[in-house]
């Protein structure tokens, strides 16, 4: 049995996405920069891709720039705007919790002369809107707030924080990359003026993306090179990744009420067969399963690392992912716990479960056939399950290779 | 990423568990990095006669502390204290270098139990 739960990290590309991309491969490869009868067989399908993108999230196609990722659209909005508006000012304000395509780019800039807020977060991961707007000066920018957290889940107001943002006349930026597909996420009505998307998450290919920018927003280019996509992005378009994101985003719109109904129905499923099969597990996220995306379960397993965890679940065909440091990359564990002071055990011990449509009951049952023995077994493996003594906390010779 | 013998010692983890009134008993390691492990020595006439484990940790941890298991049972004590991280790494065919410093403390932990032993026993 082999079975997916790692959505948040990458999706399989839709059988329609795929249909729909491979003539553009072969019969209709020309670029859609050339006048002749090769390059006009093409431009129309980047412009179809446009709509269909704009139509998802309430834009107008003309706001739609198709990038190569999600970060390269977040180093574009976050750099190009500090570029364009730091005659205005040098502030930045954006969260702890962000994906590190948004948070590196800050700290560069900060390398840079910008000054930027990290907002904390509560023990549930939310933010103090109070504390967002307190932390807006004269010398304030940007705001950037993700609409839904990659790890836990959890759903930002962004229509409150647009709210917020167009009261101070500072710019927003969002990274909706977990959002789109899954909830309903509508540029008008949050009011933001950049937000970011990206085409694997929602059974596009990996390679594509997209950003929205509102009509009148100064962006300094981050691609130079030819006079693609109205000057503001260089390079030859990604045709058919472009074609397989406008169907990914029309399939999305189409299927958003049901696909949020049936995968919140199997996460919830599975969230309360592991709360009640399980002793000492900790929620991670918002406990209101309406503050959170439907498809995405973070849990702890007290004493027990989370690698080892993913390696047992590997073995019995089910494929999730951790904020362990041994998975992160980094030798510490995710930032996000860290953010909402989940303790550090806990979080080493943090799965994510998250679903996609493909995904069945079935399955569901089987992880919860499976998983109770597993966790024990590792718990009798472990010295901090049933420990007398305090668990230690700091190594006086760390043996940790921090991060260059 | 892990070669098959570790996921041999990761699955089928050798010598897990405590002795009751062991002779030596040491722990490395702390939470924040992710890995904590305990050796427990039973020793008897300078020789090791038995190692049990137990470890928070990662794949690599886990398997790194099984191994260590099997290589010491048998050792007279100075020759445990001559057995390294890296020899252990390369009983399991090598590690992935991420983990070589992280997770690979198994020895250590066996020198502070052999340690924990002879403060014991002088």
């Amino acid at each position: 049995m082999k079975i997916y739960l790692d959505n948040n990290a990458t999706t399989p590309v839709k059988g329609e996405v795929l249909d729909a991309m491979l003539p553009f491969y072969r019969e209709q490869f020309g670029n859609p920069s050339s006048v002749h009868w090769a390059g006009r067989m093409v431009s129309g399908a980047i412009e179809k891709a446009r709509e269909q993108v704009a139509r998802l999230i309430n834009c107008s196609p003309a706001e739609i720039i198709f990038v190569s990722c999600g970060s390269e659209g977040d180093n574009f909005a976050i750099k190009g705007t500090a570029d364009a508006l730091k005659h205005k000012g040098n502030h930045i304000i954006t969260t702890s919790v962000e994906h590190p395509a948004v948070l590196e780019t800050c700290e560069f800039l900060e390398k840079q002369g910008f000054a930027v807020t990290y907002l904390p977060v509560d023990e549930h991961g939310m933010l103090d809107l109070a504390e967002l707007e307190a932390a807006i000066t004269d010398k304030t920018i940007l705001i950037s707030v993700m609409w839904a957290n990659n790890e836990i889940g959890n759903i930002y107001p962004m229509a409150k924080i647009g709210e917020i943002a167009r009261r101070h006349n500072v710019r927003l930026h969002t990274d909706a990359v977990q959002a789109v597909g899954k909830i309903p996420v509508d540029v008008q009505q949050a009011k933001v003026d950049m937000l970011v998307l990206s085409g694997h998450k929602i059974g596009a290919p990996k390679g594509v993306g997209a950003m929205y920018l509102k009509r009148g927003t100064r962006i300094t280019r981050f691609m130079h090179g030819g006079h693609q996509e109205r000057n503001r992005r260089a390079g030859t378009h990604n045709v058919a990744g472009i074609v397989g994101l406008g169907v990914a985003c029309e399939l999305a719109q189409q299927n958003l009420e049901k696909d949020y109904r049936f995968i919140r129905g199997l996460r919830d499923k599975l969230e309360q067969g592991i709360l009640n099969s399980v002793p000492d597990v900790k929620l991670n996220g918002h406990p209101d399963a309406d503050l959170r995306l439907p498809n995405t379960l973070n849990v702890s397993f007290n004493y027990i690392e989370g690698e080892s965890l993913l390696l047992f679940f590997d073995m019995k065909g089910i494929a999730a992912s951790s904020g362990s440091a041994c998975t992160s990359g980094s030798l510490e564990p995710s930032h996000v716990m860290s953010a909402m002071g989940v303790d550090i055990v806990l979080a080493h011990s943090s799965i994510r479960f998250s679903f996609g449509a493909d995904n069945t009951e079935d399955e569901v049952d089987y992880i919860l056939t499976e998983l109770p023995s597993i966790v024990q077994r590792l718990r009798d493996m472990s010295p901090l399950y049933h420990r007398q003594e305090p668990t230690p906390l700091h190594c006086d010779e760390c043996r940790m290779v921090h991060k260059v | 990423m892990y070669t098959e013998k570790v996921m041999d010692h990761f699955s089928n983890p050798r010598n897990v568990g405590e002795i009751e009134n062991a002779d030596g008993v040491g722990e490395v390691g702390n939470a924040s990095c992710g890995d904590i492990m305990k050796i427990f020595l039973k020793v008897e006439d300078g020789i090791i006669k038995d190692v049990k484990f137990k470890t928070f940790g990662c794949g690599a941890a886990i398997a790194t502390s099984s191994m260590v298991t099997e290589l010491a049972i048998g050792k007279t004590l100075d020759e445990a204290l001559v057995l390294t991280n890296q020899a252990v790494a390369d009983a399991l065919d090598g590690l992935p270098a991420a983990k070589m410093h992280c997770s690979n403390l198994a020895a250590d932990a066996l020198h502070e139990a052999i340690k924990d032993y002879k403060q014991k026993h002088s």
